[in-house]
């Protein structure tokens, strides 16, 4: 046993003048949160710390909490790198964001990066109200330069309106099932992300299927949201793929 | 077989002659033979005989998918919500004999979107000489061989050409050209096909597609009695 | 109920539609992905532990009698891509009509007037396998069995592959296939105490694009 518990938490409010409150910003130990400058009508928060964690034996958790009209962006200062730890248990890292109604959240961290020897799990749980909106970027990286990737799940869950519109996992390195590194999962490629996107009006207008570059597509999802599934041969050039797709929508 | 005939009933099974709100369903007739033969061209000029009078669709079952559907899509014989192409993962013949469900699907789709209809076509990918469609999928079949694939085709037999309801030999303009013996040709098939029809066409003819053209209305006729 | 049914449903010659698909094997063999028996098992093993085991945890389910319903949502939910949820539609339908044929069965009926343009493929081979007296042991089998069946088949097909070689691939799978199945089984009985979410939702990544970018091609040979 042994290993860090620690659950940051955030809190993001409309002010009723168009305007974003944090009523709640929670840091716990290494995952520290810190507001920055923001646009006129946008919070913005960046974790900073966590980048040498989790370790095995680790219980991270973050929350979001958006309420109506509120517009809260976060993002990290670095990318968390999974470690091996003193014990054989594995690190857990969870995601928890809920967003109201007219409110809207950007989750955009810097990549996830499982190094040798390192065994972490991490579960992103999104509930929506029928008209939030949400950004959301995942990005895992397998090693370090050239190293051997240690064993990384995650898993992704949206709910939008009370209704599952995605649920997916994908488990690399030592110890996964076979063929993850196979052609029918990731063929050699080190690094995998995804874009999720979330908007009331795509339940009258969906966005429509796309190829955009060579491992990646844009795919309306059955529900008000679309998902960008891209996979590539490292983090930097997955981030140039998914940050295509950002400014093709006008996100930055 | 159990089959539900109440007004929002699931759809039918196969080759039953009522839809499931009763009415009763489009002439199915299959187009199977060699490749080269002169299938879509056939289909193409029977479209074109045929559409003034009749409410019509194909579905094609091509080898590499939608060429043959985009052949019809160019010529313009029929409007494209009216013609559907069928993948076949290289098994044409699978498609229109063993495993029909896909073709199948295609035929009601085309009933519930663009219906009612009085015939839709199935053209099978070019295949062999064994290859005939399932009575599960087609009321009636037509099997097409060219003059050119030579004069022995019909003596040779096979199930298309001994069973098929008609036996179109076409191209009959190029028989001088490629050897082929007519008389030959017309006295085997009738000696394989015990009284079952043949036709002899040539679509650059001035009678062009007119019999098969008639051929098919008798059926429905018959179909529709 | 009768093993021998088990045999029925399995076979190639079912007539569900399976024939004209490759599950994801022509983007892979066309992309380069695959260009022999070794890429043909590893592609087979990545897609059994993926689509195969939410497929199989899914028909295992069905068959068990959770609400078809709950898990056609679930299986929307498991499959990101559009090009793959409209095959999986395309052939439950296909399956359904084949199912309703061959093991007349109220349930179906209800399912295939509930769903008229189909219900999720492995939704309904549970329901299939219900039909015909089989268990949600069976019905998990026959899913993973053509997670890997469809693949090896249309790579015989799309390379000329020796047709032993993709069969030898296939017996080499078969106690990968066990677990698969042993732990679609476990996850399936869950679902009645703990829902629909307890089923495993493992991903593809290429499979998912791949999907794509072979529904985008003007010309194929396969339907997916």
């Amino acid at each position: 046993m042994g290993g860090v518990h620690a659950t940051a938490r955030i809190g993001a409010r409309g002010d009723g003048r168009g305007g974003t409150s944090l009523p709640v910003l929670e840091s716990d130990g290494p995952l520290a949160l810190r507001r920055t400058r923001g646009a006129a009508s946008e919070a913005r928060v960046m974790l900073v710390g966590a980048m040498s964690g989790p370790l095995g034996g680790d219980r991270f958790a973050v929350e979001a909490d958006v309420g109506g009209g509120a517009r809260l962006r976060v993002g990290s200062a670095a990318a968390t790198i999974a470690l091996p730890g003193q014990t054989k248990e594995g690190a857990r890292y969870e995601v928890r964001l809920t967003v109201a109604d007219r409110g809207e959240l950007h989750w955009l961290p810097e990549p996830l990066i499982s190094a040798k020897g390192s065994d972490l799990s991490v579960v992103t749980r999104v509930d929506l109200d029928a008209g939030a909106r949400l950004v959301l970027r995942e990005e895992q990286v397998l090693g370090r330069m050239r190293e051997e990737p240690g064993r990384l799940g995650s898993r992704l869950v949206v709910r939008i309106a009370g209704r599952v519109v995605l649920d997916q996992e994908l488990t690399c390195g030592p110890g996964a099932p076979g063929g993850w590194d196979g052609p029918a999962v990731l063929a050699g490629h080190r690094a995998v992300g995804q874009l999720l996107l979330a908007r009331p009006e795509f339940a009258e207008r969906p966005m429509e299927p796309r190829i955009f570059a060579e491992h990646a597509c844009v795919m309306p999802l059955a529900g008000p949201a679309a998902l960008v599934t891209a996979v590539a041969p490292d983090g930097l050039r997955l981030r140039r793929v998914l940050d295509e797709a950002l400014a093709e929508w006008d996100i930055r | 077989m159990h089959l539900d005939h109440s007004p929002h009933g699931p759809a039918a099974l196969s080759a039953d002659a009522r839809r499931p709100d009763g009415s009763r369903r489009a002439l199915r007739v299959g187009l199977g033979g060699p490749v080269g033969s002169g299938k879509t061209a056939t289909v193409a000029a029977l479209c074109r005989a045929l559409r003034d009078r009749l409410s019509l669709a194909v579905v094609t079952n091509d080898i590499y998918t939608r060429e043959d559907a985009e052949f019809l899509l160019r010529e313009a014989v029929l409007p494209p919500e009216r013609i559907t192409a069928v993948e076949t993962g290289a098994c044409p013949h699978t498609a229109i004999r063993d495993d029909i469900s896909a073709n199948l699907e295609a035929v009601e789709d085309l009933e519930d979107e663009v219906g009612p209809l009085d015939l839709i076509l199935v053209e099978s990918g070019g295949d062999n000489l064994t290859a005939t469609f399932s009575k599960g999928l087609v009321d009636a079949q037509i099997f097409v061989i060219d003059v050119a694939g030579g004069d022995d085709i019909p003596r040779k037999g096979g199930p298309g050409v001994t069973t098929a309801d008609l036996l179109v030999v076409n191209k009959t303009d190029l028989a001088p050209y490629v050897g082929s013996d007519l008389a030959r040709m017309a006295a085997d098939a009738k000696a394989q096909r015990a009284g079952l029809p043949v036709v002899f066409q040539s679509l650059r003819s001035e009678s062009g597609v007119a019999d098969v053209a008639g051929w098919v209305r008798a059926r429905l006729a018959a179909w529709t009695a | 109920m009768t093993r021998a049914a088990l045999l029925v449903l399995a076979d190639g010659r079912f007539p569900a539609g399976g024939h004209a698909h490759s599950g994801g094997a022509e983007a892979a063999v066309k992309a380069g992905r695959i260009t022999g028996a070794a890429d043909l098992e590893a592609f087979c093993r990545g897609r059994l532990h993926t689509a195969g085991l939410v497929a199989a945890a899914l028909a295992a389910a069905a068959a068990a009698g959770a609400d078809p319903a709950g898990l056609d949502v679930a299986a929307d939910a498991r499959t990101p891509s559009p090009a793959l949820r409209t095959t999986s539609r395309r052939l439950g339908r296909q399956l359904m009509r084949a199912a309703r044929a061959t093991w007349p069965d109220g349930e179906l009926d209800a399912v295939a007037r509930r769903f008229p343009k189909g219900a999720h493929q492995p939704v309904v081979l549970g329901l299939a396998a219900r039909a015909a007296g089989l268990g949600p042991t069976d019905a998990a089998y026959c899913a993973v069995y053509e997670s890997v069946g469809g693949p090896a088949t249309a790579v015989v097909r799309l390379l000329s592959l020796d047709p032993f070689e993709a069969t030898a691939v296939l017996a080499r799978l078969a106690p990968e296939l066990d677990r698969v199945a042993d732990r679609a089984v476990t996850s399936a009985t869950a679902v009645r105490t703990e829902g629909v979410d307890v089923l495993p939702a493992a991903s593809a990544p290429l499979l998912e694009i791949g999907a794509e970018v072979h529904a985008a091609w003007p010309v194929r040979l396969f339907a997916s």
